[in-house]
């Protein structure tokens, strides 16, 4: 199956959309991939694709233990990018990736290896808007988009100017504190900001952090564009490989209720 | 100098955390800067630093341990309560959370000595405290764990990554996160986002002020060499800034070279590492060519730590501060060295810079007025000590 669309597209389309997060080489890379293409067989919008690192500030136990594994293995950023090659045809992929990994590979270098492999966009969880600007221009200039996350934490104004600095969608996260299955969404004071940010942006709205049960997604997904879960399909295939791993994910998305959205 | 805008201190510094936490930054930036132009703050703290901590602290000549005939002062931060510098910082930012209204402090600790101090300013404010410390220091620091728990702190052991203080830093900043509001995170040292690196300085900035006061009081000149190790870098900032400006005066920074800095076993961000983003700010930090935080070694840990204060960064850059390192085995007959010399026992980070005091006495004259950074006291050590000498 080929894709098309813009990162947005792909998201306006399937409104409420799905955007799974995975962790590039956990278990291993050819996991990753098959879980990809089945993940895009059931009509993701886009993955949002981890890049492996040993202190992720903004992931809970589940997503920093999918890091180590992926570590283990010898897993670096340059791997992810051949990976993102392979699939990328198939389904728009976002970078999830900490600044680091992509400081040292040079941040010109990095857009544009990004873009040859055919890369969406890319997310950076520890660059705030005081910081984002180089790594922003290069991506701009590759025509990758820069989803930027709004925090419950952030104020109107700020999150105002987030989203205008924003591209691709506006990520949003559901409650404080870091990813992870173990705390759920906190609906009413996103409920809040995201009017707020509809009478400022026209960019789709994704909300992830704590997204793990039907009920979650049930709750979340009328209000915005996206939503996006990562620690719970973790849960569900952590340990297994290849088609086992690919047959816990459908079961978790069914689940979920995230299979059927087309 | 104060850091630009955004933090930076030249190209180091700046505010890499997650977007949660960025409101909290500015908030604490702002109550920061309120504070600092407030007189009663500083007031308030110096009373503290005086009743509480027993400020100012000594300065003394080591004279059996110097080498030749070239004097040798050491500003005796081992006698504050609690046994370290660390008391300076952790009473500052206690009264900045009361004067926020935070309900609760969070800290990081590694040898356990900046744990203790948030715990005991926890309770001489009444905030409950919640201390993070690898699973691998819990167990190399247990005295300090007893301590912190007397004084009413819970102990959080951290069981993700290398289980020592980098971790137990992740594990703080993913706890504050969720806990945004109520919550006031304590770091122990320059590092961090900013404001911290900033704050933390100007916090520990009265030991050499004190020390510059002491030594022209009671020697009359300023001293030819200030030396400090450095972990994270506060008991080093603290001594420097006083000096920074008196282009006469040398400044060393004394990172722990582990088993050597070429061993691959080493705690010297500075000597062996190289430019990246670790726990908020841009600096130097021990990693690989993939940006991967490596593990660090020390024998002390309070040094074992693969970032540095970006104000350090700058200062290396700009040429203003040498850093050198001292391997385990020469901080270890510091240690021992001093104790049987001067009948004071120094915490092992602190031998790592009287081990270079000696080193650079060597090409000093009877001129020369050499002046280290007794940091801390070695109660802490004693065991780890004699297990390594036997
Ligand atoms: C006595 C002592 N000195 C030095 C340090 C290192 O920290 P810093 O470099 O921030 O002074 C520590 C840290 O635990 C310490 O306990």
């Amino acid at each position: 199956m080929k894709h098309d669309a813009t990162l947005e597209e792909s998201i306006l389309r399937r409104r409420p959309a799905f955007i799974p997060y995975l962790m590039a080489g956990d278990p291993d890379l050819e996991t990753t991939q098959t879980l990809i293409e089945a993940l895009a067989a059931q009509s993701a919008a886009a993955i949002e694709l981890g890049v492996p690192y040993g202190d992720p500030l903004a992931d809970g136990p589940t997503i920093a233990a999918a890091g180590q594994r992926a570590l283990a293995n010898g897993v670096a950023l340059r791997d992810v990018l051949v990976l993102t090659k392979r699939v990328s045809a198939n389904i728009p992929i976002v970078l999830f990736t900490y600044f680091n990994p992509v400081f040292r590979y040079g941040i010109e270098a990095f857009a544009r290896d990004a873009a040859q492999a055919g890369a969406a966009g890319v997310i950076v969880p520890d660059l705030t808007l005081e910081e984002i600007e180089p790594l922003r221009e290069q991506l701009a200039e590759h025509d990758l988009a820069m989803p930027l996350l709004v925090a419950p934490s952030t104020p109107a104004e700020r999150a105002a100017r987030i989203a205008e600095r924003s591209s691709g969608f506006v990520y949003l996260v559901s409650r404080l504190g870091v990813t992870g299955a173990n705390k759920a969404p906190n609906v009413e004071p996103l409920r809040t900001q995201i009017a707020q940010l509809r009478a400022t942006t026209q960019l789709p709205l994704a909300a992830g952090f704590g997204i793990s049960t039907r009920a979650h997604v049930e709750a979340v997904a009328p209000l915005v564009d996206a939503v996006i879960v990562g620690s719970a399909l973790i849960d569900a295939y952590a340990g297994t490989l290849g088609e086992e791993a690919k047959s816990r994910v459908e079961r978790a998305t069914r689940a979920m209720g995230l299979s059927s959205r087309a | 100098m104060k850091p630009d805008a955004r933090g930076y201190f030249g190209d180091f510094g700046g505010r890499f955390v997650p977007e949660v936490l960025a409101y909290a930054l500015d908030e604490l930036e702002r109550a920061m800067t309120r504070a600092f132009d407030d007189p009663g703050f500083w007031e308030g703290y110096r009373a503290l630093l005086a009743s509480y901590a027993g400020r100012p602290s000594p300065l003394y000549r080591a004279r059996r341990f110097e080498v030749g005939a070239v004097p040798m002062l050491v500003k005796r931060e081992d006698l504050n309560h609690t046994g370290s510098h660390k008391i300076n910082n952790t009473l500052g930012q206690a009264l900045l959370a009361r004067r926020m209204g935070k309900k609760r402090l969070i800290a990081e600790t590694g040898a356990g000595q900046h744990g203790v101090a948030t715990a005991t300013v926890g309770a001489r404010f009444g905030f409950p405290v919640d201390v993070y410390m690898g699973a691998r220091d819990v167990e190399r620091q247990a005295p300090n764990v007893a301590l912190m728990k007397l004084l009413g702190a819970t102990v959080h052991s951290v069981t993700s990554g290398t289980q020592t203080l980098k971790d137990a830093t992740n594990e703080a900043f993913r706890v504050w996160a969720a806990e945004v509001e109520e919550t006031f995170y304590v770091i122990g040292s320059v590092v961090g986002a900013h404001p911290y690196p900033y704050m933390v300085r100007e916090f520990q900035r009265v030991i050499g002020d004190e020390a510059r006061a002491q030594c022209l009081a009671q020697h009359g000149r300023l001293p030819s060499d200030v030396i400090a190790c450095v972990g994270g870098g506060s008991n080093a900032i603290g001594i420097f800034t006083a000096f920074l400006e008196d282009e006469g005066v040398r400044l060393w920074g004394v990172e722990a070279a582990g088993a050597g800095l070429k061993s691959g076993h080493t705690a010297a961000s500075l000597g062996a590492g190289s430019i990246g983003v670790l726990h908020g700010s841009r600096s130097y930090v021990l990693q690989t060519p993939e940006g991967q935080v490596i593990e660090t070694h020390s024998i002390s840990a309070g040094l074992d730590y693969p970032g540095v204060g970006p104000e350090h960064a700058y200062l290396k850059e700009r040429g203003r501060v040498e850093y050198v390192n001292v391997r385990d085995d020469e901080a270890l007959e510091a240690f021992y060295g001093f104790a049987r010399a001067e009948g004071i026992i120094p915490a092992l980070e602190s031998a790592h810079a009287l081990a270079f005091a000696r080193r650079l006495s060597r090409d000093r004259s009877d001129n020369d007025l050499i002046l280290v950074n007794l940091s801390g006291r070695g109660d802490k050590d004693i065991a780890h000590a004699l297990s390594l000498q036997a």
